[in-house]
């Protein structure tokens, strides 16, 4: 959110106004397309029926088992994919060496498509929920271990210096110089871990399942109940959306600017 | 002498990780063989290897990979041509872009692959649904790194084209696309990694196309080594792909 001179210049009320006016576009022309009959029955449902479905979906308790069943196999991909991912990062990044010998590895297998795995992951952990969690924690660990080995080489060696005039022994060094200064690569990089864990886990559950948010997409689909199929894909990328934000402002407020682009 | 000493230290590195990989691969054959690692869940290397040449045979994965490719190279142009010029209108109509810019961005967080269902009703199960996930799930970096660009043209220049009168246009073409073509390079790139990301992992998840489905076809008939050979396949084209783009973005960039 770079802003450049001219933007703050536009006032407050206009953007809103703006803002409001493209939504409303938007949603007329949603609803004109639903009305005009050019496409299918029901592939477009009209607005008043997606809130309906919307209504429904969150009114009623299985929502909640399968949000939880989803919630707690990313949580767990998150915590395994991530916690290895931290390690290999902070191993990856102190050691000049081993970072050149094996994060060119890690580097190219990052943005490889990871759902081709599940097969390996479901022979391994089984059709449960141990293969979805795998899939996450996969999906996962790559941008982490990425994202902290490049934090690492990224601390100012002046810190590192005044650690070690004030002869701090090496608990305190990692407590006082390397953590808080890589507490911001460290938060954006969980952000965007937290991201493809988040897919990894649902495509995982499209794709074979009998619980969870992405069970319920592609079981709305086999019903053809096209309004519960968009109440669930808002839900899903509010969800997202507001936790990328939430860990984005984490890294920006509390560990200074935040660290661009750890994918490269 | 020191020369050559010198060249091997800085190659070490690379050497051991290669070292690695190979023991890596040399520790499960052995391990596989010697019964501590089930061989009816992980085959063994030899036997994956060994399956290479049998899907190229039988399985056709040369044009397999022609299809996904084929699709792939559809939703970068689809991407190129509707995202780039969103990101100039964007740059162009200021208060839009102070608008939508945030929403773009929460776009590019929101896992939108998730929408294939969606397409599978509105396309049916064709390489449409396919096409059109690639390219939404590239449209915002292609997006924000045109505008990104755009805007990071350097005022020097821009006062230069005023000097020299230049219409609104003129300025556009000679001036401020050009300076932006490293970044735009670089949102493109970025939109044709999730593009084809999304394009195997769709073809896989709907049982449909090139090597996304072959993948699925073998789990199903449930032979590992070639499933195995299948999985290297892909993520060696992804990767020589990757390293192909980033190739070409280091020769377009500017020496700084």
């Amino acid at each position: 959110m770079a802003a450049t001179g001219g933007v703050k210049a536009l006032k407050r009320r206009h953007v809103v106004a703006a803002r409001l006016v493209i939504a409303g576009g938007l949603l007329t022309l949603w609803e004109s397309l639903a009305r005009s009959g050019v496409l299918y029955e029901g592939v477009v449902p009209q607005l008043a029926v997606i809130g309906r479905g919307l209504a429904e979906l969150v009114a009623a308790p299985p929502f909640y088992a399968n949000l939880q069943a989803t919630g707690g196999e990313v949580a767990l991909a998150l915590a395994i994919g991530g916690g290895a991912g931290l390690l290999a990062g902070l191993v990856l990044g102190a050691s000049r060496f081993l970072g050149r010998a094996f994060e060119p590895y890690l580097y190219y297998l990052g943005p490889t498509p990871k759902i081709i795995l599940f097969p390996v992951m479901i022979m391994w952990f089984g059709t449960g929920p141990g293969s979805k969690v795998a899939m996450g924690a996969v999906s996962c660990f790559f941008p982490v271990a990425l994202g902290v080995a490049a934090g690492m080489r990224r601390i100012d060696a002046v810190l590192i210096k005044v650690g070690r005039s004030f002869r701090a022994d090496a608990l305190q060094m990692a407590l006082k110089i390397y953590l808080p200064a890589i507490r911001a690569p460290v938060v954006t990089s969980f952000r965007l871990g937290l991201g493809v864990a988040i897919i990894g886990v649902l495509l995982a559950e499209t794709k074979l399942s009998n619980r969870g948010l992405g069970f319920m997409v592609i079981d709305a689909y086999a019903r053809f109940d096209m309004p519960m199929m968009y109440a669930l894909i808002i839900v899903v990328f509010v969800l997202a959306v507001a936790m990328n934000t939430g860990l984005s402002r984490l890294a920006r407020e509390r560990g200074g600017p935040s660290t661009p682009g750890a994918m490269g | 002498m020191m020369r050559a000493l010198a060249r091997t230290l800085r190659a070490a590195p690379g050497l051991v990780g290669l070292a690695s990989l190979a023991g890596f691969i040399l520790a499960v054959e052995a391990l596989i063989r010697v019964g501590a690692i089930n061989r009816y869940v992980v085959p063994l290397p030899s036997e994956v290897g060994a399956a290479l040449p049998r899907i190229v045979a039988e399985e056709d994965v040369v044009g397999r990979f022609l299809t996904t490719a084929g699709e792939a190279a559809a939703a970068s142009l689809l991407l190129a041509a509707v995202g780039i010029p969103l990101g100039v209108l964007l740059y162009r109509w200021r208060i839009v872009c102070v608008a939508v810019e945030s929403w773009v961005g929460a776009m590019a967080a929101a896992p939108l692959v998730l929408v294939y269902p969606l397409f599978l009703v509105i396309f049916g199960r064709t390489a449409l649904t396919i096409v059109a996930i690639g390219f939404v799930a590239g449209l915002a970096p292609v997006i924000l790194n045109t505008l990104e660009g755009l805007r990071a043209t350097r005022k020097v220049l821009i006062d230069m084209g005023r000097s020299f009168k230049l219409s609104h246009a003129q300025r556009f073409w000679k001036i401020e696309l050009p300076s932006a073509l490293p970044s735009i390079f670089t949102g493109l790139r970025l939109g044709l990694i999730f593009a084809l990301i999304n394009v195997v992992g769709v073809e896989f998840l709907i049982n449909f196309g090139g090597l996304g489905q072959l993948i699925n076809d073998l789990a199903e008939r449930y032979d590992l080594p070639a499933m195995y050979a299948t999985i290297g396949c892909v993520v060696l084209v992804s990767v020589l792909f990757f390293m192909g783009l980033e190739r070409i973005e280091r020769w377009l960039r500017p020496v700084a």
